[in-house]
């Protein structure tokens, strides 16, 4: 029973984590069909600028004890400056080969990926070791269920996944923009006769992508407090892992993204559990190609007929 | 209110207009009629910025469009109601709406309102359907949903893609009727159509296109008379 509870509490922590960076790929994808390979990049350079805010908060507070805005003030930074990037990216590496075939597109975006992973091991940057972030929570016991703790960071953590998503999807479904952006997805050429500027729709795509993608960053730091340096393979493996999951949800589809990350990152954690807790990459990349086979669409995508 | 004078486009090294110039004076209903592949999509979209031609202007109320990007095209006020209707199947009927009238500002919201309420009096049955998503309707109701949207943005001219294109002649019958409606309410149409026979019974003036050239044009009714296009267009041998 103990084993269930914590088993579920660890999948809802690390899928919320996929599910944001997962929406990033999504909605690009939605929008401009082509998956962002630049994406968890962008999700090191969340992490890494936490650890830099949070430190120089630190130096500043003097805190020993965190104060209890430190979390919410070092997240809202990170996003804002990875929201700045991503709306740099887009500007300056995408927009300029618009309507070139999706291969250059493809490419470039590997490029992108390449030049922020280098940048970051520039010792002016962040270097080649690895850094731990200071705490930013004040972690306590908030309730105990059998043996199993549930703590102040877990529910910081999930609340702020669960509140990003949940801004997310009304941001999609109840204003302009979203409409805007939805309609950008289904037809670009449609979408501008309405008056919906196009561009300005890409844009905010990629500032919305990227601020999660940075949450995603932030949370994992606050998660596992070490940083690898940029290059590092496990970020690697984090991102293709969101990947996965907004595949497994239905690529292009928001919603289809957040239950792809919960669904792989309950299939994780139970795998791990209950199987063999080595082979976590293996469930992971199983369901993809279980999905690819019998669903391509995804979860909540739909079959896309080839028109001749 | 609108010129077209000469204008070529070209899809990669096809090209689709070959210097068309028309125009469609304040309160007119213009058709542009002719075959499949004769340039008449293409010239709306030209229009409505949708593709840039490589040579020739475009005049709306005195001011070019060249350079001019599609959503901002329609804040001056022109509508283009695309070819396949091109309703956004994965929102609701009331969405559809909403997106059409994007380009104005919350300030307007009252009179957004109103329009809505006006165009949901042109066509009642999308009354009924505003929460249903637009892909459960049938052919007819999209119709009537694209030319909806397209009249929320307020527009002084409208361009009609193919509005009759595979609905039933009884619904071919109602669009026209509508289309004088809106027409008489203020509206300048420029109408492009492959059923002649209805286009030119509504329109004041038409154009006739073949292979992306300006073959005819004049007075609606007149041309309904000449030879030519009795037999190529009307099907009288």
């Amino acid at each position: 029973m103990d084993q269930l509870l914590q088993t579920l509490k660890d999948g809802i922590a690390i899928g919320s984590l996929y599910a944001l960076i997962a929406l990033g790929y999504t909605m690009v994808y939605g929008i401009l069909k082509f998956i962002n390979f630049a994406h968890s990049d962008v999700v090191v350079l969340g992490a890494w600028l936490s650890l830099l805010f949070a430190r120089k908060l630190e130096a500043v507070t003097g805190w020993g004890a965190p104060p209890w805005w430190a979390g919410a003030l070092v997240l809202i930074l990170a996003m804002a400056a990875c929201a700045l990037a991503g709306f740099c990216i887009e500007r300056l590496a995408y927009k300029p080969i618009r309507g070139a075939p999706r291969l250059n597109v493809l490419i470039t975006a590997i490029g992108v990926s390449l030049f922020l992973q280098n940048m970051g091991q520039q010792e002016w940057m962040f270097g080649t070791r690895p850094a731990n972030i200071p705490a930013l929570v004040n972690d306590a016991t908030l309730f105990t269920v059998g043996r199993v703790n549930f703590t102040l960071l877990d529910a910081a953590g999930v609340g702020t996944a669960l509140a990003l998503m949940v801004g997310l999807e009304w941001l999609v479904f109840h204003t302009k923009i979203g409409r805007g952006m939805r309609a950008v997805s289904h037809s670009t050429a449609t979408a501008s006769l309405m008056g919906v500027p196009v561009n300005r729709v890409i844009s905010t795509t990629f500032v919305i992508g990227s601020a999660l993608a940075a949450a995603g960053g932030f949370l994992w730091a606050l998660k596992y407090s070490q940083i690898k340096q940029t290059a590092d393979t496990s970020w690697t493996l984090l991102g293709l892992k969101a990947f996965v999951a907004a595949v497994v949800g239905g690529i292009g589809n928001v919603r289809g993204a957040m239950l792809g990350g919960l669904a792989i990152g309950m299939l994780e954690m139970f795998g791990a559990a209950y199987l063999w807790s080595s082979m976590t990459d293996v469930y992971v990349f199983g369901l993809l190609i279980a999905v690819l086979l019998l669903r391509p669409g995804g979860i909540l995508g739909k079959a896309v007929v080839e028109k001749v | 209110m609108l010129e077209v004078r000469d204008i070529s486009v070209a899809y990669g090294a096809i090209k689709a207009l070959h210097g068309v110039s028309l125009s469609v004076a304040k309160g007119e209903i213009v058709t542009l009629i002719g075959c499949n592949g004769a340039g008449k999509s293409t010239t709306l979209r030209a229009i409505s910025g949708l593709v840039r031609p490589g040579s020739g202007d475009i005049l709306y109320e005195g001011r070019t469009l060249r350079g001019v990007a599609p959503h901002e095209i329609v804040r001056l006020g022109l509508a283009h109601s695309p070819e396949g209707r091109g309703v956004f199947p994965n929102m609701t009927v009331s969405e559809n709406l909403d997106l059409g009238a994007y380009a104005r500002k919350r300030s307007e919201h009252a009179q957004i309102r109103e329009d809505r309420e006006k165009a949901l009096d042109l066509f009642p049955r999308l009354r009924e359907r505003l929460k249903q998503s637009a892909g459960t309707l049938s052919g007819g109701e999209q119709q009537m949903l694209a030319m909806a949207r397209a009249l929320l943005a307020r527009p002084r001219l409208l361009l009609l893609d193919e509005p009759s294109l595979g609905l039933a002649p009884q619904i071919v019958q109602l669009i026209f009727r509508i289309i004088r409606e809106i027409n008489a309410a203020g509206t300048t149409i420029l109408l492009v159509e492959q059923n002649a026979h209805m286009a030119l019974q509504v329109a004041n003036r038409a154009y006739v296109l073949e292979v992306g050239r300006v073959v005819m044009s004049g007075d609606a009714k007149e041309l309904a008379r000449t030879d030519e296009v009795r037999k190529a267009y009307l099907g009288h041998g």
